[in-house]
């Protein structure tokens, strides 16, 4: 009755904590190298000052959402130019398209946060518990007050950084000193304090402890990639025609012929910093950080073998070196049609951003007529109309708008501020710098006006002479009066 | 159990019973979820004790931190009317007719004044203000009772004929034909009068020197009206009543008069200037000047009761 092949393999893979070997190399030094540039940005960007004038903030990067700002060097986008940030999302996204198409997956194995998160708690590992052997020995060491002490302190160190890294997130919304001085002193909103301790507890868990599962469980990323690449984009291989049969360099003293090049060391699996055997083939876990190269490379130049066992390279370069042929130059690896229509979007769209930055206009006007009551009849006969105009200023500094009524024969306007008596058809407007005017403004046509459209338009008076206008409608009683 | 057994495959303990060849595994609970499971009785066990959570005949169990959402409420309408507290004293302090003069003072006037009108007023003003057959226009420039702050703040303050209210607006515009006081024809002609005042028709001899008898007293020799009564203005185009030949056929003939509570009573001093400030921020407002010295106010109903046959 009873088929012991009936139960199924477990699905669920027990974590194997990967503690990887210290390594040294031209990658590695590459490695560092990126580690410090983006970690420099995503801690330094905040801290950089940029005037803008005495109306706006001055630091260089800031998504200002309580006054629906994003200010990034000279640029600054209002909430309706939002489709800018969509722009550079959809940039960056086909960025990753022609990254990956080009070099493989580069973003993974050097820029993505995860990886360099992942990336500085290992060294936090290997600084207080050594190198891989003695990290191995410790977690296998039963619990001991020593071994407490020094999971307390690292945990700690884990901590630290980890709330440095939520606390600097929240100086891209707010002022970064004012907010600094206000989070120590318990003045910061609750949401910054929220965010903290979010980010503070995710980058905890991610760099900390769940590291290379978020790259092979969790990310989309990797699956996403799989589909991007083909046979032609950079991979980390192992050259397993060159490689196999392994053998140590004993065995192979004895019988040269039957052995491969590599010597069977395991260190390409000791530094990967996912655990994975990279001679097993390309894989998800494969974030092509080329650590394993720089390990294989070494233990290549020792053994006195020629460099590039690993190494990274197109499984068509691979065929044709397995078949003896020259491998293609890079240049000619990278331009490939492939690659160019990628690079050609993203250069499109991102010309199109540039030319729309370039060329908007920074005065703007709305008007919105009121609709309960449309209309309103005066004691002469003659008929009201409310709108609320709004006049945009996107510059830093306060400028005069001339308002100007397109059409509406024998009608005239005046605002809250004005009387009746003084109504005219053209009014001058001083509108705060880097800021929305809304002005209630009446307009009055005499008795008889038919239900018309008109437009308001404006004119800013300086130099640039900016215009705009905005058509709308002229509410009428229907039949004679 | 007698029966109890390790399965093979599984490695799991079985409960001893079997059907038919069925028999049943004992995996137990994984430890986390039983973990929640106790930790979710420790919750509602306190929960009970702290919080109001046993029905009772009249309420619930009170709980020992005496929460209630009435208090919550109660905590938030304090700390709401704390935050206006500052707001609410400024403009206690300000004769409303020098509201106009910071521009801040009275956008927050104005602002206060939109939302207790959205609460009081829109029942018979309409939510735009723009009123209804019987119920006066705010927005546009012709008032009954004058349509400067001040004049604004006393009419909310005391209300328009409300019954034994002293202070209030009172007139009363008489019901010629119910009343018998004049014939069908002479309202006739009378309304004829009334619409050649705005030139829609024809004038009628008979219908001026009727109004000159009856209606001059209060609406003015020229029909212009006179705010001290209420009594509209029949020269122009606004109406209160409809501008049709019969709507005013059937006014004079039934004299009918429009109510407003007097506010004093229900609405705070305060909430009062906000709603005259909203009020006359809707486009009609007037500038308020200094009154000249009083002249008498004839009650209107009885001149017009001297003035009838």
């Amino acid at each position: 009755m009873q088929h012991p092949d009936a139960i199924p393999p477990s699905l669920y893979e027990k974590h194997r904590t990967v503690h990887n070997k210290r390594i040294d190399g031209p990658f590695r030094r590459f490695k560092w190298l990126v580690m410090g540039v983006t970690l420099a940005i995503y801690y330094g960007t905040p801290w950089i000052r940029w005037n803008r004038g005495p109306y706006a903030p001055d630091q260089a990067v800031l998504i200002d959402l309580a006054h629906r700002r994003f200010y990034m060097f000279g640029i600054e986008i209002w909430p309706q130019e939002f489709y800018f940030v969509a722009g550079l999302l959809i940039m960056a996204g086909i960025g990753l398209f022609l990254v990956t198409s080009a070099v493989g997956r580069a973003w993974c194995g050097y820029s993505c946060p995860q990886t360099v998160w992942t990336d500085v708690f290992q060294h936090v590992d290997r600084f207080i518990d050594g190198d891989r052997n003695a990290r191995m020995r410790l977690d296998a060491a039963p619990w001991g007050p020593a071994k407490i002490a020094r999971r307390l302190f690292k945990w700690a160190i884990y901590l630290t950084i980890a709330f440095w890294t939520g606390g600097a997130w929240i100086m891209y919304f707010a002022d970064a000193p004012t907010l600094t001085h206000d989070f120590w002193t318990g003045e910061a909103a609750p949401i910054a304090y929220a965010t903290v301790g979010v980010l503070t507890a995710t980058t905890f868990l991610l760099g900390g402890f769940m590291r290379e599962q978020v790259c092979i469980y969790m990310c989309p990323w990797p699956r996403i990639q799989t589909a991007l690449m083909d046979e032609k984009s950079l991979l980390v291989t192992y050259k397993d025609w060159r490689g196999e049969p392994r053998g140590s360099v004993k065995k192979a003293a004895k019988a040269p012929e039957a052995f491969g090049d590599c010597i069977d060391c395991n260190l390409c699996v000791a530094v990967c910093p996912t655990g994975w055997d990279i001679r097993k083939g390309p894989d998800i876990s494969c974030i092509t950080c080329a650590l394993c190269i720089d390990a294989c490379d070494r233990v290549m130049r020792e053994v006195g073998r020629p460099r590039g066992l690993i190494d990274y390279a197109t499984l068509e370069d691979c065929r044709r070196e397995e078949a003896g042929e020259p491998p293609r130059p890079p240049l000619k690896a990278l331009l490939r049609p492939r690659t160019i229509a990628y690079f050609s979007v993203w250069a499109a769209i991102g010309c199109a951003l540039l030319f729309a930055l370039g060329t908007r206009k920074h005065t703007d006007i709305s008007a919105a007529a009121d609709r309960n009551p449309p209309f309103m009849l005066m004691s002469d006969g003659s008929v009201r109309n409310a709108f609320t105009v709004k006049l945009r200023n996107m510059e830093s500094r306060p400028r005069r708008m001339r308002v100007t009524l397109e059409g509406l024969p024998g009608a005239s306007m005046w605002s809250d501020s004005m009387a009746r008596a003084d109504a005219v058809r053209t009014l001058d407007e001083t509108v705060p710098a880097d800021a929305t005017q809304p002005l209630r403004i009446y307009v009055i046509a005499p008795s008889g006006t038919p239900e018309q459209s008109f437009a308001f338009s404006v004119t800013s008076l300086d130099e640039q002479a900016e215009t705009d206008r905005s058509e709308t409608t002229f509410a009428a009683p229907g039949g004679a009066l | 159990m007698a029966n109890r057994r390790i399965d093979e495959p599984t490695g799991t303990e079985t409960v001893g019973h079997e059907w038919d060849g069925i028999e049943e595994l004992n995996t137990p609970l994984p430890r986390w979820w039983l973990l929640t499971f106790y930790a979710c009785i420790v919750f509602a066990i306190g929960y009970v004790v702290a919080y109001p959570a046993i029905p009772l005949l009249h309420g619930a169990t009170p709980g020992l931190l005496g929460w209630s959402s009435r208090g919550d409420l109660a905590q938030e309408l304090a700390h709401e009317r704390h935050h206006r507290e500052g707001v609410y004293a400024a403009l206690a302090r300000v004769p409303i007719e020098r509201l106009p003069e910071d521009d801040a003072r009275m956008r927050m006037a104005v602002a206060g004044g939109r939302a207790a009108f959205k609460v009081n007023c829109v029942q018979c003003h309409g939510a735009g203000a723009a009123g209804s057959e019987g119920f006066p226009n705010l927005n546009d420039d012709d008032w009954l009772w004058g349509g400067d702050l001040k004049t604004i703040e006393y009419t909310i303050t005391h209300g328009v004929r409300v019954p034994g209210a002293a202070g209030t607006r009172m007139s009363q515009m008489p019901a010629f034909g119910r009343d018998g006081l004049l014939t069908d024809t002479q309202i006739g002609q009378l309304a004829s009068h009334v619409l050649s005042l705005s030139g829609k028709e024809a004038d009628d001899p008979a219908g001026a020197k009727l109004f000159a008898d009856n209606c001059a007293v209060c609406h003015g020799p020229a029909g212009r009206g006179n705010r001290q009564l209420g009594a509209p203005n029949l020269t122009d185009a606004v109406w209160l009543y409809g501008r049709s030949r019969d709507e005013i056929v059937r006014q004079i003939t039934e004299g009918r008069n429009g109510e407003m509570p007097a506010w004093a009573g229900r609405l705070d001093p305060v909430t009062i200037k906000m709603l005259a400030a909203y009020v006359h921020s809707l486009g009609g407002g007037e500038d308020f000047v200094e009154p000249a010295p009083a002249s008498t106010t004839a009650p209107a109903a009885g001149a017009a009761a001297n003035a009838a046959p």
